[in-house]
C-alpha cells in the first residue's frame, strides 16, 4: 500500500512565549514492511538542531523557536510504501534489551483488575504469542472503544474500571497485563489509515508490542482487534504514551496551552 | 562487646610509623590551647561557608560539619595499594557501564543476573547504544572505604554518579596547614591541591568530537538552596570555569549554549551536579525546572558531553555493588585488589533466611537507600527495632541488604576529655578521563559519638584531614 500522511499539530498560547525546544519522533521506523519515499518534518519558524537514532531505533530531532510567537505548527507530510508483516517487527535495528520494557509505569500499573483480566485471558493458552493474543482480545472486550471517553493522562486501570477508553488505554492495558505475565511490552506511536468506515480519529494511532522469543517484537491493536498490518506506519517506542510521545516541547512563558491536531492518512490509488 | 578495633595509631602499645611524628604533637597540646585551635578551626570553617551535609546524607543543610583536628594518615607504601586498587575499580565500573548501554557481554556471559542491570530504576534506555566519549560514563568516582586492619581495606560502596564532599578534602587541608604549619614542615605529605587542576584536565579531555577547540566547561548546580551550592561554586572558583543552573543554558542548532554579557557562548563539557531526572523535562521528568529542554537530544548527537555520563547510576547501586569484583575479573582480567564487604541479598532465599536468623549481628540496608537512613546496624539496635525491621525485609526482601557489622578502623580524636579513638572511613576521589587520576588523600569521616559505627554527618559524623606521607 501506499499512504500519504499529513500531519499539523497547532499549539496556541494566550499570550506570546518567548520561545520554544521540541524533540519530535516523528520519522518512519527503519524496518521490513514499510518504507518513507517521502517525508518531511517542520517546525514553522523553527530552527533544526540535533538529530540522531537513539537506542529503541527511532529517529528523533530536535527543533528550537526563538519567539515572541503565540502560536507553534508542527507540520508532518509524506508518502509511505507499506506491506503486511502480520504485526512482526523485522529488520529494526535497537538495542536497549528486551528485558528493560518489563518496568512498571505509572499508566501501566497492573491493578488487581487488570491482574485477574490477564490470569484469565491467558488460561490455556499454548504459547507466548498465542498469550499476547488473547490479552489483547480481552482487553478488546473489556475495555469498549469510545473516542474523548478518557483523558491523555488516564491510566490502564482507571479506563478498565469504566469499561471504556481510547487507543492510548487499550494500548496501556495490553502493556500492563503483559508485563505482569513477566512479558516486555512497550508503546508505540504511529499512524493507521482507518479507511472510509473507519474511525477516523484515530489516524494518529497507538497500539502494543509485546516480546516474543524467537520471532522479536509484534504489535497487537486492541482498539480494532488486530495486528498492525499495511494500514499502519510505525513511528516510535516508549515505556508508556508519555515515554513514546511523538512531539515533547517546552515553551518559555507562563502561558496557557491549547492544542489543536489534524491528521489525514490516505491510501494513493493504485 | 568484646571486638578489637583497629587502632591506626597504636599497635600493642607502640605508635605506628606513620604516626610517629604526631605524638610529640598531640602531647604538646595541653587542653586549654586544644580548645582555642578547636574554635580557630570551627571559625574558619564558618567564615568560608562550608556547612553542607555529604551527597544524599540529609540533614540540616546550614549545620557546620564538626571537624576534627587530628589528622587521619597512611604511609606511602599502604597508599599505594589502595591507589590501585581504586583506579583498578573505577576501570571496572566504566566498562560494565561501557558494556550494559551496549553490548551487555556481561549480562550474556552470565556473571551478573539481567534482571538487576535492565530491569534497574537507574538504567537509562535513553542512552543505550551510546558510548559517551572516551568510554568514560563516570568521571569522578568516589568509593567508600572501610578498614579493619593493617592489610584489610573493604570497599564499602561505590558512588558513580556525581559523589560529593571533595571541598572538604581541600578545605580540611587548607585550615590545618594555616594552623599548624609546623606540622607540614616536620613531616613530609602529599599534596591534594592540584585537585581542581586534574578536574579539569579530565573533564577538557572527554570533550565531544564536535568541540575543535579548547573546550568550554561549565558546572550545572540545581542552585543555592542546595545543600552542596558551597562545593559546586568552590570548583568552579578553583577550576576558572563558569557556575551557571539550567536557566543560563539553551539549547539551539544542535548545541548547547550558555547566556552570557557578551552574547551566548557555546558549552562543550557540563559537570552537573544535578540528578539524571531532573537534566532535561523533554527526556526526563517533564516538570523539572532544574534542567535544559532539548539537552539530551545535543548529548546523543554528541555535541556535549555531560559528566557523570547519564545511566551510570546503574554501575553503584547496592545490589550492583555485589558483583563489582565479578567486573573487575571480567573486564580486566585482573583480580581485585580492593575486597568488597560480604553482602548477602535477601532478595535470594537462602540469604533471606540467614539475614533473618541473624539480625543481631548484622547492618541492614536499603538497596536504593543513603546516607545512613533506612538502616539497621543489629549489634546496636534494640530488639524493638530490630523487629521493625525484619518486618519490613519479610515484606519487601529485594529492597534489602546486609552486611557484617565490620570492625571499623579508629584514629585518635579529639574529643571532651582529652583525646580518645573514634571510628573512621575514606572517600577518595578518582578522577576518570584520557587519565585515570587520583590525588593521595580524599575525605575522613568520623564517628564522633564514642563507640558509633555510623560516620554519617547527619547522624553525628565529623570529618578529618587525610595524610599521605611522601616516601
Amino acid at each position: 500500500m501506499i499512504l500519504t500522511v499529513s500531519h499539523t499539530s497547532i499549539y496556541s498560547y494566550d499570550a506570546p512565549v518567548r520561545g520554544a525546544v521540541q524533540s519530535l519522533r516523528m520519522t518512519p521506523s527503519v524496518c521490513d514492511g514499510q518504507r518513507a519515499i517521502r517525508w518531511n518534518i517542520e517546525v514553522v519558524g523553527g530552527t533544526r538542531g540535533a538529530s540522531f537514532r537513539d537506542g529503541a531505533g527511532d529517529w528523533v530531532e530536535g527543533w528550537s523557536l526563538r519567539g515572541p510567537v503565540s502560536e507553534i505548527t508542527v507540520k508532518v507530510t509524506g508518502e509511505v510504501a507499506t506491506t503486511d508483516m502480520a504485526g512482526v517487527l523485522r529488520g529494526h535495528r535497537e538495542t536497549v534489551p528486551p528485558e528493560s520494557y518489563l518496568r512498571e509505569t505509572g499508566p501501566t500499573r497492573a491493578d488487581s483488575g487488570l491482574m485477574t483480566l490477564a490470569q484469565e485471558a491467558v488460561a490455556g493458552a499454548t504459547d507466548a504469542l498465542d498469550r499476547a493474543h488473547r490479552i489483547a482480545a480481552a482487553i478488546n472486550e473489556a475495555i469498549a472503544y469510545r473516542p474523548g471517553s478518557t483523558d491523555a493522562h488516564g491510566t490502564a486501570a482507571e479506563a478498565l474500571a469504566l469499561g471504556e477508553g481510547v487507543c492510548q488505554d487499550h494500548t496501556h492495558a495490553i502493556i500492563a497485563c503483559a508485563r505482569f505475565l513477566d512479558m516486555p511490552a512497550r508503546y508505540v506511536s504511529g499512524y493507521l489509515h482507518a479507511g472510509q468506515e473507519g474511525t477516523p480519529n484515530e489516524a494518529s494511532h497507538a497500539w502494543a508490542e509485546v516480546w516474543i522469543d524467537r520471532l522479536g517484537w509484534v504489535g497487537f491493536d486492541a482498539s480494532n482487534a488486530n495486528c498492525p498490518d499495511a494500514r499502519y506506519i510505525r513511528l516510535g517506542s516508549g515505556f508508556d504514551a508519555g515515554d513514546a510521545a511523538p512531539i515533547r516541547g517546552v515553551a518559555h512563558g507562563r502561558v496557557a496551552e491549547s492544542l489543536d491536531v489534524t491528521v489525514a492518512v490516505e491510501a494513493v490509488q493504485q | 562487646m568484646a571486638t578489637e578495633y583497629f587502632n591506626e595509631m597504636y599497635e600493642g602499645g607502640a605508635v605506628r610509623a606513620p604516626y610517629a611524628r604526631l605524638e610529640d604533637w598531640m602531647q604538646s597540646m595541653p587542653a586549654e590551647l586544644r580548645q582555642m585551635k578547636q574554635a580557630e578551626a570551627e571559625d574558619l570553617f564558618r567564615r568560608i561557608g562550608i556547612t553542607f551535609a555529604v551527597y544524599g546524607e540529609g540533614g540540616d543543610p546550614d549545620r557546620l560539619i564538626p571537624f576534627d583536628m587530628f589528622p587521619r594518615v597512611f604511609a606511602q607504601d599502604e597508599w599505594r595499594k589502595l591507589e590501585r586498587g581504586i583506579k583498578q575499580r573505577a576501570r571496572a565500573l566504566n566498562a560494565f557501564l561501557v558494556d550494559v548501554y551496549g553490548r551487555g557481554e556481561i549480562v550474556k556471559a552470565g556473571k551478573i543476573p539481567s534482571r538487576l542491570v535492565y530491569r534497574n530504576e537507574a538504567y537509562e534506555k535513553a542512552v543505550s547504544g551510546f558510548v559517551p566519549p572516551r568510554g568514560v560514563f563516570s568521571h569522578i568516582v568516589g568509593i567508600d572505604i572501610v578498614r579493619t586492619g593493617p592489610g584489610d581495606f573493604f570497599v564499602l560502596e561505590d558512588n558513580c554518579r556525581t559523589p560529593s564532599g571533595v571541598s572538604y578534602m581541600l578545605e580540611n587541608r587548607e585550615i590545618m596547614m594555616r594552623m599548624f604549619p609546623a606540622l607540614f614542615q616536620n613531616n613530609r605529605i602529599e599534596p591534594v591541591d592540584n585537585y581542581s587542576d586534574l578536574l579539569r584536565r579530565t573533564l577538557a579531555s572527554v570533550a565531544p568530537a564536535k568541540c575543535d577547540r579548547d573546550p568550554t566547561i561549565v558546572i550545572l548546580t540545581p542552585g543555592h538552596f542546595n545543600s552542596a551550592y558551597y562545593e559546586h561554586s568552590f570548583l568552579a572558583d578553583l577550576m576558572g570555569v563558569e557556575l551557571v543552573e539550567g536557566a543560563d543554558l539553551f539549547v539551539e542548532n544542535g548545541f548547547v549554549w550558555m547566556r552570557t554579557t557578551e552574547g551566548p557562548k557555546k558549552v562543550d563539557v557540563i559537570y552537573r551536579r544535578i540528578d539524571d531526572s531532573y537534566l532535561d523535562p523533554l527526556c526526563f521528568r517533564p516538570d523539572s525546572m532544574l534542567g535544559v529542554p532539548g539537552l539530551m537530544d545535543v548529548y546523543r548527537s554528541g555535541g556535549v558531553t555531560i559528566c557523570s555520563a547519564p545511566g551510570a547510576g546503574v554501575a553503584d547501586d547496592k545490589a550492583v555493588y555485589t558483583f563489582v569484583p565479578d567486573m573487575v575479573r571480567f573486564y580486566l582480567g585482573e583480580e581485585p585488589i580492593l575486597k568488597n564487604v560480604p553482602t548477602w541479598q535477601c532478595g535470594k532465599e537462602d540469604d533471606l533466611k540467614y539475614v533473618q536468623a541473624n539480625l543481631k549481628e548484622l547492618v541492614v540496608k536499603e538497596v536504593h537507600g543513603s546516607g545512613g537512613y533506612g538502616m539497621l546496624v543489629g549489634p546496636k539496635s534494640t530488639p524493638e527495632q530490630i523487629a521493625y525491621f525484619a518486618d519490613r525485609i519479610a515484606k519487601d526482601p529485594d529492597n534489602y541488604i546486609a552486611q557484617p557489622t565490620l570492625a571499623l578502623s579508629t584514629v585518635p580524636t579529639f574529643v571532651e576529655e582529652g583525646v580518645a579513638p573514634r571510628h573512621v572511613d575514606l572517600r577518595p576521589y578518582c578522577l576518570v578521563g584520557e587519565r585515570i587520576e587520583l590525588v593521595p588523600g580524599g575525605l575522613t569521616r568520623v564517628a564522633l559519638k564514642d563507640g558509633s559505627l555510623v560516620v554519617n554527618s547527619s547522624q553525628g559524623g565529623g570529618v578529618k584531614d587525610t595524610w599521605v606521607l611522601a616516601e
